[in-house]
This record gives C-alpha cells, sequence and structure tokens, in this order.
C-alpha cells in the first residue's frame, strides 16, 4: 500500500473542465414548508383513525421517507411504518401517497404539490395494524399458493439447465417483483374481495409460467383459473400505475389469462 | 413470555440465512426469526455478480480466484478458507440456477459471466469473467430464488422477531490435564414487534446471520436495519469480534444519502471531477486514474473535499460526470445509476455531473468462525451449536478489504455449510438447559430503555455518532481522529442512559427497537475504533495516515476484540481487550498489493 499523493507533489491535472457555478461550490440547498397530513390508527389507545397534520421543513431533494424520519425522530416517537433500503428494492414502506400507492422512500416531495397538505395513509385492503404499518399475511398466503418456485419433472442435470437469452428474456420483467403490495392493495377488486389473489400473486405465478426451464405451468395456470384468479381482473390499470419497478402487471395478467384460454382450446 | 424448542434456530433471513435454512430445514426442526420479512433483508440491494470460476466464457479456475482473493484482502485472508470458497462456489453458483435463479445468458444458453475489479487470470495477468449475474439485480434474485426455496421447503420462519440476547452458559472442562471455560449455547430471547412479547428459543444449534453494521457511519450503501444486532449479541456474551478495523467504503455512493452506483460507471468511462472541474485522480494515480482500486480513489476523492475543492453548498462531495458519454450507451450500460440519480438527485446524468462521496459499504470483520462455521470463543475453541455465516461472521475470507462479487458468494457457500453442519449437529446433541429466568437479561434491558427519562433522544445521539464516525474513523484515521472517537463515544454512552423514548405501547414499538440498536451501534464503533487505534499499520481498507504502510512484521495477524467484564483489571481500552489470532498461509507468500 503506498500513502497518497498529495497535491503539492503531484502534476497538476490537466482534463480540466469549467463547471457552472451551481454545480460547484458556494450557493445554498433549498428548503421548503410542507404539511404531511398523516392518518393515525393505534388500538392500544383509541379504535378511532385520526389524520394528523404535520408542519415541517424539508431540504431538497427530501422524500416523504425523509418527512416521515423528521416526524418521528425529532417530534412523535410513536409514528410507526416499516422501511429498510430506503432506495427503492426492499419493498417495505408501500403506502398510500396523496391517494397514490408508492413507496415513501422513492417519492420527491418536490415532485408532489407541496402547497397543499400531502396525505400518508396506510395502504388499503389488508388489516391495519398500526399507522402506516399493515398485516401483510393475507398478501404473502396468496403468494405461497402459486407455488412460487422452480419445478421440474426431469432428472437434474450435472451443470446448469441451459435457456437461451431469448427464454430468458421472456420472464424478465416479471422478476423484478419485490413483493410490496403497491399493485394488489391498488386493486379495487381486491378490496372488495379479499380472497381475490391480487395482482403480485400473478405477477408470480407469470414469473414461473413463462420460464422455459420450469414444468408446473399447467399446475399454476389451474390454479389462477380459479374463481378468485384471473379472470376477477377487470383491467383498471392500476397495478401497472402502482409499481415502483416499472412492471407491465396489467400486461402480464392478459398473458396469463391467455395461456389459459389457448391450453384450453 | 413463550418458550419455543427447535432443533436449529437460525437469527436472520438474508442470504446466508435462508441458505442455511435450506440446508438445515431438510435435516432437522428448523425456525428463522428475523427482524425484518425475508425478502426484506439487504441482500437484495446487491447488483453487481457473484463470482465462480465456471470457465463459461474463458478459461478460469479457482485456484486464480484464490489467488485473487488473497491478494485482494492484503494477505489478512485465511488462505485454507479463501480456498475453499473459490472451489465452492462453482457449485454454489450451480445450486442457485437449479433452484431457479434466473441467471443472464450466453448465446450457447450456459450462465453469462462479466468482469469485476480484482478479478484476473493466471494471477494478476488480466481481467477474467468471472461473475455471473442477473441484469444489475443480482441480489435481489438471490434473495427471491432462496425465499422461493425456502417457501417450497416449508421453513418455518418468525418474521419480524427481533432476537436481543443470546443465552450462554460457562461450563469448566478439563482437557489433557488443562481446566479451561467453555461456553455452550442454549438459546436466543426474542422480542415480537407485532406484540410486544418476549419469546425464547431453545436449540440444539444457533445460526447467527444477521448481516452487516453499515449503521454506525452516516453515509453508508447499507439499509437503516443493518445495525449490527448479531455481532453486538454475541460481543455483549463474551464472544470475540475479529478484524472490526476494517470496514469498506465504497466510491461512488450518491453524496449525502450513501446509495451505491456500481463500479461499472467509470468502467464504462466517467470521470471523478472536483469543483475546479479538474480530473483529480490524474494527481493520485496517474496512469490508471480513475480505475484506480476502491480504497485508493475513495481516499483521494476525501482529500480533495479535505483540501477545499469540494462541491455543493457545503463543499462536501465531488462529481462524478459522465456527460461526455452517450446517452444511448448510458441507457444500454448504466440504467441504475441514471434511475439512482434523477430519482433521488434529480440530476439528469446525461447532462450534469451526479454528485458522490464514499460511502460504507462492507463489513470484513465479525463473529469469527472456522471454515465449518463454528463460532470461536477465542483463538483456538469453537463454541459447539454455535455458528455464523454471511456479513456478520468474519471466516476469513476477505481479510482487510473483500473483492466486488465475494461476498454473495460467501453468504451462499458459507451459509450452506452452516446449515448443513448446525443440522448435523443437533442431531447428535442434546439441549442445554435454558438458565433460570432465560429473560431477565433482555427484560432488564427493555425496561430501562421504556422508563428511563433524562429526555435525550436517540435519533440524535445516533447522528451525532455517524457524523464523528465519518469524520474521523472513515478514510483517513491517525491515533488523534480515532480518540476523538472514543471520546464522543464515551460521552454518547453517557447520554444513552438518559434517553427518553415516546412509545410507551407493545404493539409495533419500532421507537423501543430503534432505541436498542443504538445500543448495538454505541458498542460497535467503539469495537472498530479500538482495533483501528491499535492496528498501527495501514492495510486494504484500514489506512493511518500516521502509519502509511503495510507493517507485516508487526500485524499479519487478525485482532479478536473482547469485552471486559465490568471489574476486570486485564489491559485494555474503553473496556475492550485486543488480542490476537494467526493468519492461515497455505500458498501464497505475501507480495506488494499493487494493480
Ligand atoms: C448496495 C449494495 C450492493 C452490493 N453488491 C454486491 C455485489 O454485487 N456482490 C457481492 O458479492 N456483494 C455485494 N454486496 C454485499 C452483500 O450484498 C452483503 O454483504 C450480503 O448480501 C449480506 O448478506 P447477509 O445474509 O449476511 O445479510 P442480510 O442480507 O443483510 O440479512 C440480514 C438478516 O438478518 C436479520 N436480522 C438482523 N438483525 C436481527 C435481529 N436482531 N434479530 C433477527 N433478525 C435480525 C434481518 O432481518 C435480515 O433478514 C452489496 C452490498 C450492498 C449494501
Ligand atoms: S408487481 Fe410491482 S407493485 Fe406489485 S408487488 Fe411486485 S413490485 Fe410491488
Ligand atoms: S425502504 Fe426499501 S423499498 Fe422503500
Amino acid at each position: 500500500m503506498s500513502p497518497i499523493e498529495t497535491a503539492e507533489t503531484a502534476p497538476e491535472p490537466a482534463s480540466k473542465i469549467e463547471l457552472p457555478a451551481h454545480i460547484g461550490g458556494g450557493g445554498e440547498i433549498p428548503t421548503f414548508d410542507i404539511t404531511l397530513r398523516v392518518r393515525r390508527y393505534n388500538p392500544e389507545v383509541s379504535e378511532d383513525f385520526v389524520w394528523e397534520d404535520y408542519e415541517l421543513t424539508m431540504y431538497g431533494t427530501d422524500r416523504v421517507l425523509d418527512a416521515l424520519h423528521k416526524i418521528k425522530w425529532e417530534h412523535d416517537g410513536s409514528l410507526s411504518f416499516r422501511r429498510s433500503c430506503a432506495h427503492g428494492v426492499c419493498g417495505s414502506d408501500a403506502m398510500r401517497i396523496n391517494g397514490r400507492n408508492r413507496l415513501a422512500c422513492k417519492t420527491l416531495l418536490k415532485d408532489l404539490d407541496t402547497k397543499k397538505p400531502i396525505t400518508v395513509e396506510a395502504i388499503k385492503g389488508l388489516p391495519v395494524e398500526k399507522d402506516l404499518i399493515v398485516d401483510m399475511e393475507p398478501f404473502f398466503q396468496s403468494y405461497r399458493e402459486i407455488m412460487p418456485f422452480l419445478i421440474n419433472k426431469g432428472h437434474e442435470p450435472t451443470k446448469e439447465r441451459l435457456q437461451s437469452a431469448e427464454e430468458r428474456a421472456r420472464f424478465d420483467d416479471t422478476t423484478k417483483c419485490i413483493l410490496c403490495a403497491a399493485c394488489t392493495s391498488s386493486c379495487p377488486v381486491f378490496w372488495t374481495d379479499g380472497q381475490y389473489f391480487g395482482p403480485a400473486a400473478i405477477v408470480n405465478a407469470h414469473r414461473f409460467i413463462f420460464d422455459s426451464r420450469d414444468d408446473a405451468g399447467d399446475m399454476r395456470l389451474e390454479i389462477l383459473n380459479d374463481k378468485e384468479g384471473v379472470w376477477r381482473c377487470r383491467t383498471t390499470f392500476n397495478c401497472t400505475e402502482a409499481c415502483p419497478r416499472g412492471i407491465q402487471v396489467t400486461q402480464a395478467i392478459s398473458e396469463v389469462k391467455q395461456a389459459i384460454l389457448s391450453r384450453q382450446v | 413470555m413463550q418458550v419455543h424448542k427447535y432443533d436449529v434456530v437460525i437469527v436472520g433471513a438474508g442470504g446466508a440465512g435462508m441458505r442455511a435454512a435450506i440446508e438445515s430445514g431438510q435435516r432437522a426442526r428448523t425456525a428463522v426469526l428475523t427482524k425484518l420479512y425475508p425478502t426484506r433483508s439487504h441482500t437484495g440491494a446487491a447488483q453487481g455478480g457473484m463470482c465462480a470460476a465456471l470457465a463459461n466464457v474463458e478459461e478460469d479456475n479457482w485456484e486464480w480466484h484464490t489467488f485473487d482473493t488473497v491478494k485482494g484482502g492484503d494477505y489478512l485472508v485465511d488462505q485454507d478458507a479463501a480456498e475453499i470458497m473459490a472451489k465452492e462456489a462453482i457449485n454454489a453458483v450451480l445450486d442457485l440456477e437449479k433452484m431457479g435463479l434466473p441467471f443472464n445468458r450466453t448465446p450457447e444458453g450456459r450462465i453469462d459471466q462479466r468482469r469485476f475489479g480484482g478479478h484476473t487470470r493466471d494471477h494478476g495477468k488480466a481481467p477474467v469473467r468471472r461473475a455471473c449475474y442477473a441484469a444489475d439485480r443480482t441480489g435481489h434474485m438471490i434473495l427471491q430464488t432462496l425465499y422461493q426455496n425456502c417457501v417450497k421447503h416449508n421453513v418455518e420462519f418468525y418474521n419480524e422477531y427481533y432476537v436481543l440476547d443470546m443465552l450462554m452458559v460457562d461450563e469448566e472442562v478439563t482437557v489433557d490435564g488443562v481446566t479451561r471455560i467453555q461456553k455452550r449455547v442454549a438459546g436466543v430471547v426474542s422480542y415480537d414487534l407485532a406484540s410486544g412479547e418476549l419469546h425464547v428459543f431453545q436449540a440444539k444449534s444457533i445460526i447467527f446471520a444477521t448481516g452487516g453494521a453499515g449503521k454506525v457511519f452516516k453515509t453508508t450503501s447499507n439499509a437503516h436495519t443493518l445495525t449490527g444486532d448479531g455481532m453486538g449479541i454475541a460481543f455483549r456474551r463474551g464472544i470475540p469480534l475479529e478484524d472490526m478495523e476494517f470496514f469498506q467504503f465504497h466510491p461512488t455512493g450518491l453524496a449525502g444519502l450513501g446509495i451505491l452506483l456500481s463500479e461499472a460507471a467509470r468502467g464504462e468511462g466517467a470521470i471523478l471531477r472536483n469543483s475546479e472541474g479538474e480530473r483529480f485522480m490524474e494527481r493520485y494515480a496517474p496512469t490508471i486514474k480513475d480505475l484506480a482500486p476502491r480504497d485508493i480513489v475513495a481516499r483521494s476523492m476525501a482529500n480533495e473535499v479535505r483540501e477545499g475543492r469540494g462541491c455543493g453548498p457545503n463543499k462536501d462531495y465531488v462529481l462524478l460526470d459522465l456527460t461526455h458519454l452517450e446517452p444511448a450507451h448510458i441507457d444500454a450500460k448504466l440504467p441504475d445509476i441514471t434511475e439512482f440519480a434523477r430519482t433521488y438527485l434529480g440530476v439528469e446524468p446525461y447532462t450534469e455531473p451526479v454528485p458522490v462521496f464514499p460511502t460504507a459499504h462492507y463489513a470484513m470483520g465479525g463473529i469469527p468462525t472456522n471454515v465449518k462455521a463454528e463460532v470461536l470463543q477465542d483463538s483456538d475453541n469453537v463454541i459447539p451449536g454455535l455458528y455464523a455465516a454471511g456479513e456478520v461472521a468474519c471466516v476469513s475470507v476477505h481479510g482487510s478489504n473483500r473483492l466486488g462479487t465475494n461476498s454473495l458468494l460467501d453468504i451462499n457457500v458459507f451459509g450452506k455449510r452452516a446449515g448443513i453442519a448446525a443440522a448435523e449437529y443437533s442431531l447428535t446433541a442434546d439441549f442445554v438447559d435454558l438458565p433460570a429466568d432465560p429473560e431477565a437479561y433482555t427484560v432488564e434491558l427493555l425496561n430501562h430503555v421504556r422508563t428511563s427519562d433524562g429526555g435525550e433522544k436517540v435519533a440524535l445521539i445516533r447522528k451525532e455518532l455517524q457524523d464523528t464516525m465519518d469524520a474521523n474513523m472513515q478514510v483517513f484515521r491517525t491515533a488523534e481522529s480515532l480518540n476523538k472517537v472514543l471520546s464522543d463515544i464515551a460521552s454518547f454512552e453517557e447520554r444513552y442512559q438518559r434517553i427518553t423514548v415516546q412509545d410507551k405501547g407493545k404493539r409495533f414499538n419500532l421507537d423501543l427497537l430503534e432505541a436498542v440498536e443504538l445500543g448495538f451501534l454505541l458498542e460497535l464503533a467503539k469495537v472498530m475504533t479500538v482495533a483501528a487505534l491499535h492496528r498501527e499499520e495501514s492495510r486494504g481498507g484500514h489506512f493511518r495516515e500516521d502509519f502509511p504502510e503495510r507493517d507485516d512484521e508487526n500485524f499479519m495477524k487478525h485482532s479478536m476484540a473482547y469485552k471486559v467484564a465490568e471489574g476486570a483489571n486485564a489491559e485494555h481500552t474503553a473496556g475492550i481487550r485486543l488480542g490476537t489470532k494467526p493468519v492461515v498461509f497455505t500458498r501464497y507468500e505475501p507480495m506488494v498489493r499493487k494493480y
């Protein structure tokens, strides 16, 4: 390991460019004021849901998650919500922000209308446990029911199973799912009928049905042909709009519908 | 309080924990306790890849991989462990493929492989394609695939159960006339987030797979939940922590946020610039410039900021400039980077440089284990039935600096080993009796946190801890800066005694748990700093400005930090005694680490 050279001993960098003033040093981080209106619920205290307003001063690129942290860390420690990765990959913090399902960690405050109160509430259709935390068990139950794992009939190869790049691309979109439930809990069918498998389970079934290495597509199609399966979908596109991973959820559902039909023909 | 009994209890459901569960669950009655839903674990954030010398696209072999791992770790790697990892890598990847992982493919339909820093052909001759990958979501696909297979094998999960303590008993054993204390493990104590109830799990084997501790730093690529709980619990129960001074700082974290931008950006031609628009790496590494090893680039960036050439309102970051690259090229090769920069900083990388700064990325140190994943109670003796795997553990395959793509490998190889070993041990062993009042320590801990009322805020202490760690324990360290951290921590610890937690309820009391997590962070920050203070040399991820050279004569050894029992008068710093453990050499003599 060599010690690093100091600026004095080393040659001056030759390739230098002019930077606009606002990018180089100086300036100030813009701040702005918001009202975050959070739908609170704590059955240990009361059975009622109450909207509570928080006036906050936030910085340039702060996200809704930052605002929630500011409340929790500086004002009211009892405000409860799940989060972990803070950059849109773990699926912990789907919530309804201004009436739309999004990840709090991926929603920049400045992209919302900060003149009006920003509303934040738990996702719909799953039992609320406390504030923004819902019971995810029914959601994962549907996921488990579509047998979300590779099933093969033949004997195991010694090396890898072969799969062409095209075959691999066939289900690429649905491998991106982080099980955040933004789609399922934005679906009006799911709101009224909690038995419906919901988009996320279908997305994950799609991921296996269209995987050339899998032999259990028929079984999954049969499961989704159920009265609580794909036919409940009314193609409202809420799910596709909600998906933070940009998955074409509605299209995946219609591909599964097609597969059921063509199998039955 | 409820008591559960299992053959094997696994703490943590990231890559390491679930890989272990798949093995253990098929052999013995197994429960997995995890503070997060399994699919929320931070393994899912990994992007780049998982390496194995499959030789699918060009000549490669495990011996070259072993060499690269040893050299990358600046020779502090235990070479027997590195060799096992490199050999078993091939099956580790094939196992995942058979479980369903959708790897990217070659035109022939085989698993595709790509280059990654530090992985070379024939001992450094040229870069080699060794990293298997699934787009820029390799960790996500590993986590999903392992969870899917846990569902397939009906693994029993206890989700949102926080393990807060491990139950240990000391036994006197006499072997060959020598009497010594042998630690034995009886179970763990956990806190159910939903109900606030304590659950004791008695088990014959216990595997810790709780991941890293990046939240001791302010700028980090790690999740909010990576608070080093497993390391903290082990340390409090008298288990040493190995090589904690070694933490990897990745050069390109998004400024202020720490979110990782993959190394691939500089590979594709992105340039680092300071506030004067200079390509400053020309100053520090005139030939390879921006493609110098991670630690050197990170230090150069920090030096620019320190010398006043940082950018932004606080002059505290530098810029990653992609503006000279074709937008189409950026879209094809670096989609994640552009998305993160746009989403989180509102910066358009086609036309504007992206603010970046080194981000705390990976804990090389952790709970010491041997190659069977058995936990060591000191340099020589294992604790029967106790295992650790993944980032929480120190085998040591990463030495003083981990190579990219070696961690996803580590969690699979040693997760599997831990799962098999723990299950097999449990089939022959008996339960160790639980101590009387097994939950007493945890009840006391929680009571203190819940009832203490001095008005100190957890979030504020945590922020100040992270600030001092970033300022004084990051890429530049001196005796002075480290002593500053220790005196800061002493005052934080004192304030920690007077914290007030506002939420007094039982349901989903994350306020309470953040306070408990801060306790672990304080403990670990102290261990890291004391170990860094004792290592008066520079090696891999640890750089001492006052001792800038590697010193093999005095420091070619692992450090082992022990918590000193109250009132003990052994020589120690801040309640920590530092021992050492020899490095295992098999094939390779230490050389200068030069690229
Ligand atoms: C952004 C990023 C990119 C990366 N990219 C790569 C890469 O390309 N290649 C590579 O090889 N490595 C990469 N790494 C490193 C690698 O991803 C991690 O080191 C590895 O995934 C850690 O896995 P783990 O199973 O040990 O821990 P984790 O996946 O972090 O899992 C920890 C588990 O422990 C549980 N847990 C923690 N505390 C408790 C407690 N008190 N009680 C109960 N449960 C608990 C959590 O719930 C979680 O399930 C990257 C890391 C980051 C942060
Ligand atoms: S499909 Fe999209 S919205 Fe639905 S669970 Fe998966 S990631 Fe979330
Ligand atoms: S916190 Fe992980 S997705 Fe938002």
